[in-house]
């Protein structure tokens, strides 16, 4: 039920890990939908985001957008990060089964908490 | 790479044995029961002796069975045939929060058609306790309809107590066996059961007929209209060749019973003895003793369950999970929730129930792989941290 691509990403996720002194931290899912992604992101002074790892507990689905979400964001800056939709993510996996587009495609909104959350971080110590 | 079958709760192989007794159905006896000459008649003795095979297995008579295209249909059958034909009795049905779907969708449906429902809960271990079943009749109470054992968790429900009270309140009591066929006594009267479900696929027959007996004088509308079949109570061509295998595989079933039972029940215990060893933070789902010969579930937590399915599938062996992905709904498995289990962990159960050709290898196997998979699947996990 699940392409090539996002099986890849589940059984061999390359992002996995929490980034200890993260710039922000995004969580977005809930435990009763059974999809909770934590995203950590890593930015540097010109605003570009150097370093993202995460952690998900969920579905096929959960874990293979999470990290793709990853792969797609880094080396970009957070205004282009913020670019990137759900529907973008499950694109980049050649797709998801349609019962997942919903419940399991949270990743980006994950990322765009976890930029929120530098954001904020941000406007505090300045 | 070698395949394990680890979800026989879920569906069964036919045996050999069966498929001998129905494959001459399809072909050269092939006539409609119906018939009135050789071909029709050879068909319609073949269906009386898989009655009287089966009927003596339940210890009932032949007329009290009804055969039908599953076991839902047997439990449709149960619930708003009898409601139907009984509304002018009382309005009010009474049935457990951990029921199938086919009765427990069923049985909620019967609200559109003006009739009253009660949901009994269970307690921690998925049980119906008949104290809260007396509690719940009430004078317009017409039906009663719980599970002999559950199909997810495995725990087995004290029928003969609860069918007592419904006796003694004049109620008639449903039983959906479906799960229990093949591991459990079937005995109508030692159960005390005025309906039972069964479905033959769940104990080595084929797939597409199930029965529903009915105790003499239990009143009963028909869902299927048509021909006289089924004494006028099912419509429809009957499966002859279903019915055969039905009645084959449930003897075959019966007369292994006890000697199956003690195997099963061995290999299930090697089986949750070496997860507890070999995994932490697991739970047992269902009742630690009076549960199915066959069935483990556990929770294991931090971890979904479908993520768990794939993982294991790519090591061959086939299992399911009470998770909202696998479940088919947007949520975690009704029987967990309801046995007061979180969302969490219920997203993280995983089933595995044993047939007769399982192989302590084969529970050797699974132990040596699983450890891996929940190690793996709890690092990448927000929920855990390992201390």
């Amino acid at each position: 039920m699940y392409s090539e691509k996002v099986m890849d990403h589940f059984m061999n996720p390359r992002n996995v890990g929490e980034i200890a002194d993260a710039d922000g931290v995004g969580t977005e899912g809930n435990p009763v939908c059974g999809d909770i992604m934590r995203i950590y992101i890593k930015v540097d002074e010109a605003d570009r985001i150097t370093d993202v790892k995460f952690k998900t507990f969920g579905c096929g689905a959960a874990i293979a957008t999470s990290d793709m979400v990853c792969e797609m964001v880094i080396g970009k800056t957070i205004d282009e990060a913020l670019q990137i939709t759900n529907a973008a993510v499950a694109e980049a996996l050649e797709g998801l089964p349609p019962n997942k587009m919903h419940c399991s495609n949270l990743a980006a909104d994950a990322l765009h908490k976890a930029i929120a959350d530098y954001k904020e971080r941000k406007a505090k110590q300045a | 790479m070698n395949r394990i079958y680890f979800d026989h709760a879920a569906t069964t192989p036919v045996r050999p044995e069966v498929l001998t007794e129905m494959l001459p159905y399809f072909t050269e006896n092939f006539g409609n029961p119906s018939s009135i000459y050789a071909w029709g008649r050879e068909n319609r003795s073949a269906i009386d002796r898989a009655r009287d095979s089966i009927a003596a297995q339940l210890g009932c008579t032949a007329r009290e069975i009804i055969f039908t295209g599953c076991g839902s249909e047997a439990d449709n059958l149960a619930i708003k045939g009898f409601a139907l034909a009984n509304q002018k009795k009382g309005n009010h049905i009474i049935t457990s929060a951990v029921e199938h779907h086919a009765v427990l969708d069923t049985v909620k449906y019967m609200t559109k058609l003006g009739f009253e429902i009660t949901i009994l809960p269970v307690d921690q271990y998925g049980m119906v306790s008949p104290d809260e079943l007396a509690k719940a009749i009430r004078p317009e109470t017409i039906l009663v309809s719980i599970m002999y054992a559950n199909n997810e968790v495995g725990t087995i429900n004290p029928i003969p107590e609860l069918a007592k009270v419904c006796r003694e309140a004049g109620v008639c009591f449903h039983t959906d066996a479906v799960q229990a066929a093949g591991a459990l006594d079937l005995n109508v009267d030692k159960l005390g059961v005025d309906m039972m479900s069964l479905s033959a696929h769940k104990f080595y027959g084929p797939k597409g007929v199930g029965l529903l007996y009915v105790r003499k004088g239990v009143k009963l509308d028909s869902l299927i209209h048509g021909g006289g079949q089924e004494r006028g109570r099912r419509a429809g061509t009957e499966n002859v060749a279903g019915i055969v295998g039905m009645a084959k595989a449930l003897e075959l079933a019966n007369a292994e019973r006890l000697e199956m039972n003690a195997r099963l029940t061995a290999l299930r215990d090697r089986l949750i003895i070496g997860l507890r060893d070999r995994i932490p933070e697991i739970r047992l789902n269902g009742h630690p003793t009076e549960r199915l010969p066959n069935n483990v579930n556990i929770s294991i937590r931090y971890i979904e369950g479908e993520s768990l399915l794939l993982n294991l599938d790519l090591k061959g062996i086939a299992a399911s999970s009470g998770s909202a992905c696998t479940s088919g709904s947007l949520e975690a498995s009704h029987v967990l929730l309801a046995m007061g289990i979180p969302h969490e962990i219920a997203h993280g159960s995983l089933r595995l129930t044993l047939g007769r050709k399982t192989t302590e290898a084969e529970i050797d196997y699974l132990l040596e792989v699983l450890p891996p998979i929940v190690e793996k699947l709890r690092a990448m996990s927000p929920l855990y941290s390992p201390s």
